[in-house]
C-alpha cells in the first residue's frame, strides 16, 4: 500500500484535530501557520492529538518529537509526519 | 470557571535563572477518562511507567483521577524544568506517592538535563470541581 499523499495527510491532521484538538476555531479552516494552543488545544489535547495520529498512520511519534512546537501549527505536524517513514516519510 | 483557568494553568513561570522555577498544569478527570475509554491501554502505556500503571491498578475506582494526577504532574515538571521543547518522554518524569508525599523522579533524558539545574523538587496536587491541579516547584542547584 502506498503511503499517504499530501493532501491525505493535511485531511487527516485537520479531522484528527476536529476529533480530538478541542480547537475553539474551526480545525478545517485554520490557517497552516495558525497556533493551535493558541486556538484552544491544551496540553492533554496535544497528547489525545499524538495518540490519535498514531492510530492512523500506524506510527509512533520518536522521542525527540515529543515537543510542543510539533504539534503546535497543522504545518509542523505534517513536516514531522513526513519524517516517519510509515507516514510518507523519506526515512 | 475550568474552562476560564484552563488557559492560565497552563503557563509556567521562570522566576529567574537562579531562582525557583513553577511549572503549573491543571486536568480535568472527566476528560482523561474520555482519552482512556478513546485510546483505551495505549494512553496509560503512552504516559506512564509501569510501577505508573500498577499504582494506578491498585484503586480501580480511582483510576482516571490516579492517571489524571500523574498526567498533570509530568506536564508541570516539563514546564518546571523547562523540558517542553527538549523531547522528553513521558515516562522519564516518573510520579510517585509514598509516606512523605509526593515525590518526582526523573529518568533518561529528563534527568539528564535537569541534572544539576535543581536539587530541591517538590510535587503538590489538589483536586477540586472534577479537576486536578498539580504545582512543581525547581529550587536551584547551589552549584549553577
Amino acid at each position: 500500500m502506498s503511503p499517504p499523499d499530501s493532501l491525505t495527510i493535511d485531511k487527516l491532521i485537520r479531522t484528527v484535530l476536529k476529533d480530538h484538538g478541542r480547537l475553539h476555531k474551526d480545525p478545517l479552516a485554520i490557517a497552516d501557520q495558525d497556533d493551535l494552543f493558541q486556538a484552544g488545544m491544551t496540553s492533554h489535547a496535544s497528547v489525545n492529538v499524538m495518540l490519535a495520529l498514531e492510530a492512523a498512520l500506524d506510527i509512533e511519534f520518536p522521542d525527540h518529537m515529543l515537543k510542543r512546537s510539533v504539534f503546535a501549527t497543522v504545518n509542523a505536524i505534517r513536516e514531522a509526519l513526513t519524517q516517519l517513514p510509515a507516514a510518507g516519510g523519506t526515512q | 470557571m475550568a474552562t476560564d483557568l484552563l488557559p492560565i494553568a497552563d503557563a509556567a513561570q521562570a522566576v529567574g535563572a537562579r531562582r525557583t522555577r513553577i511549572g503549573i498544569d491543571l486536568v480535568q478527570v472527566s476528560r482523561i477518562a474520555e482519552s482512556a475509554a478513546r485510546f483505551g491501554d495505549r494512553f496509560a502505556k503512552r504516559l506512564c511507567t509501569p510501577q505508573e500503571r500498577a499504582d494506578i491498578g491498585a484503586e480501580p475506582a480511582r483510576a482516571h483521577e490516579r492517571l489524571a494526577e500523574r498526567f498533570a504532574a509530568k506536564e508541570a515538571a516539563l514546564k518546571a524544568f523547562d523540558l517542553c521543547e527538549a523531547g522528553v518522554n513521558w515516562r522519564d518524569i516518573e510520579v510517585r506517592s509514598g509516606p512523605g508525599g509526593w515525590q518526582l523522579a526523573l529518568h533518561g533524558r529528563a534527568a539528564a538535563l535537569a541534572a544539576g539545574s535543581a536539587t530541591d523538587v517538590s510535587l503538590v496536587l489538589r483536586h477540586g470541581h472534577g479537576h486536578v491541579l498539580a504545582l512543581v516547584a525547581a529550587a536551584p542547584s547551589p552549584l549553577n
